[in-house]
């Protein structure tokens, strides 16, 4: 028996090199040895978005994409398909939990300098599976044709029309329409289930190649490559498999009792994951009184908000994002992890957490003169952090870095 | 190897170069039925014909929405009171005189409607395309001493007076945008065409 398996590898492995992927990638991958929890986010990511494609698909089962009968056909959904209400929950709670876990992979990459060369493009290809997350995102949200899905969608698809000259004919292209209608609702449809979802995947799969080409970064911020036994194994290394994929299954239950318990008990949590006016069938000729994003986008719409300038605030919000891309160039640090970095640092990230979740919150918050005051000193701290970084981190009193890596 | 007046290098360089040259202003033409498909259909083109409204129920201080192009139009008829506080504001618009706003010529005034009373505008905030909410009370809490009445915009905070012209220090860059609109009679009104019959 165990010969003929042995034999049947052998012709796969002739014709596939499955043996050797799985050792590449697995078995033989050898992974720092301290890494914490921070560790869980990246397999758990990969864990949510299997969730959101199977889900998906059985979602498209029923749904009708269709600005007549989209919001009928997700009460249908939710009210008469056998089980429809739990597929569907655990897409809308999936993709609140996606951008969670990928908003803790990023501070974990912060945290601990994983952005540092030799990870430049790991990072950039992180950042761009981020945004193509975050198009889907939006696009998704316009599906169930609820009062938010339509005021967010046609906010967002204004944005582009501040672009000076050809803005107006950029709006005009993606809705399709004069207005976000049933031509919009049917194209973001197709690019939400397959278009975005095909670049995603392509995307992730280029991160893994990425990472499994310079191996992983770990808390201490050391290469453990440089140091290496006899075998040529790194000495603080060990095998992915089994090591790593027990730990990260240890993670995956926790974090699918915390899905769980969403699902279950609270699926909007609080107007948090869904919101209640997007239970309101879309109504073209009136805005809900308080329309806001969905939780992951409000830091960036805070900053929005916070320019009285309509192309201005477009290109803050823009800056916001892209200024992550420039991470790996802007650390001047001598050291990668937060363990051996000086108090400068920590101080700025002190204060780029307490920005970023203050925007989030003004961001949920309606615009007051008080609060659009606090939103601009919060988004001048948040691009502080980022563009004051050269000079901070090279001022900064930093620790010497270990030989080895520490528990 | 090579004889000596051939360059086999240069000669694979540039058929190289001329078959990518083709091959990129093929994929040009290509692109172009697949980005074109996307701009609006002939149907959705066809479907921006004007409406015609009975103003005669809009009573003083209120309003009514007509849809146009899929786009909520009002049509507010003012009070005197109103009216007259229209000027005062002048000083803390963005755009007072409409110069850079869009309108049709006989809307480009004082009140910027044809009729002083009716106030005909698409409700669509100029900034990210919310639809402002009307408030005519006069100094509310949330707006401060100064407000007449006038739009707000509750999705980033943009200020209209009730001429919708927008007011300085909010996003929106310009005032509200009137509709080609007639009158085809006392109560009656036509939006969305300024000529011919409806």
């Amino acid at each position: 028996m165990v010969k003929m398996m042995t034999d049947m590898l052998g012709w796969v492995d002739d014709r596939f090199p499955l043996t050797k992927l799985w050792n590449e990638h697995l078995a033989e991958y050898y992974a720092p040895k301290n890494f914490n929890f921070w560790y869980f986010f990246g397999s758990l990511a990969l864990v949510v978005l299997v969730i959101q494609i199977l889900t998906g698909i059985w979602l498209t089962m029923n749904y009708k994409p269709d600005a007549e009968l989209a919001f009928a056909s997700v009460e249908y959904i939710m009210r008469d398909v056998n089980w429809g209400w739990l597929i569907r929950y655990m897409h809308s709670t999936g993709a609140s939990a996606f951008f969670i876990v990928v908003y803790l992979h990023m501070f974990r990459g912060l945290i601990y300098g994983s952005y540092r060369q030799p990870r430049e493009l790991l990072w950039i290809f992180g950042m761009l599976i981020y945004l193509v997350l975050m198009g889907e995102a939006f696009m998704g949200y316009l599906l169930p044709w609820g009062q938010m899905s339509y005021w967010g969608a046609q906010v967002i698809i204004s944005l582009f029309g501040a672009i000076p000259v050809i803005g107006d004919d950029i709006t005009l292209w993606i809705r399709g329409d004069f207005v976000v209608s049933d031509v919009t609702l049917n194209r973001f449809f197709a690019f939400h289930v397959i278009a975005m979802p095909l670049v995603l995947l392509g995307l992730v799969v280029a991160h893994i190649i990425a990472l499994h080409e310079v191996g992983s970064n770990n808390p201490d911020g050391i290469e453990i490559k440089k140091n290496k036994g006899p075998d040529g194994i790194p000495v603080d290394g060990i095998p992915f498999h089994p090591y790593y994929t027990v730990k990260d299954i240890v993670g995956v239950a926790v974090f699918l009792i915390f899905f769980s318990l969403v699902i279950f008990y609270w699926p909007t949590l609080g107007n948090w994951f869904l919101e209640k006016d997007n239970f309101i069938p879309a109504n073209p000729l009136s805005t809900p009184e308080h329309i806001v994003p969905l939780w992951y986008f409000t830091p960036f719409y805070a900053i929005l908000r916070a320019v009285p300038d309509k192309f201005l605030g477009v290109i803050a919000m823009g800056a916001s994002i892209f200024v992550m891309f420039l991470l790996p160039w802007l650390d001047r640090s001598p050291v990668k992890s937060i363990r051996y970095r000086g108090m400068l640092y920590k101080m700025a990230l002190i204060v780029f957490v307490i920005s970023f979740f203050a925007l989030g919150w003004l961001g949920t918050e309606p615009p007051s003169p008080v609060k659009t005051n606090f939103a601009r000193l919060f988004s001048v701290l948040y691009f502080a952090f980022f563009l004051l970084m050269p000079i901070y981190t090279s001022f900064d009193k930093t620790k010497p870095e270990p030989d080895r890596v520490t528990s | 190897m090579t004889t000596d007046s051939v360059d086999d290098d240069k000669r694979r360089f540039i058929a190289t170069a001329a078959t990518t040259a083709v091959g990129v202003v093929g994929a040009g033409f290509v692109a172009v039925p697949f980005i074109k498909s996307m701009q609006p259909s002939e149907k959705a083109k066809a479907a921006g014909a004007p409406v015609e409204t009975d103003i005669s129920d809009v009573e003083p201080g209120k309003y009514k929405v007509v849809e146009w192009r899929g786009k909520p139009v009002w049509v507010l008829r003012r009070t005197k009171a109103m009216l007259a506080s229209l000027s005062s504001n002048d000083a803390s618009l963005r755009d007072p005189e409409s110069k850079e706003s869009d309108q049709p010529s006989y809307a480009q005034n004082e009140y910027r409607s044809i009729k002083p009373e009716y106030l005909v505008v698409i409700g669509i905030c100029t900034h990210l395309g919310c639809s402002p909410t009307y408030r005519p009370d006069i100094a509310p809490e949330d707006l401060g001493p100064d407000w007449k009445g006038g739009y707000l915009c509750p999705c980033h905070g943009g200020r209209y007076d009730l001429a919708g012209r927008v007011f300085k220090d909010v996003p929106p860059p310009k005032n509200l945008p009137i509709p080609p609109h007639r009158y085809l009679s006392d109560t009656r009104l036509l939006i969305g065409a300024d000529e011919g019959v409806a």
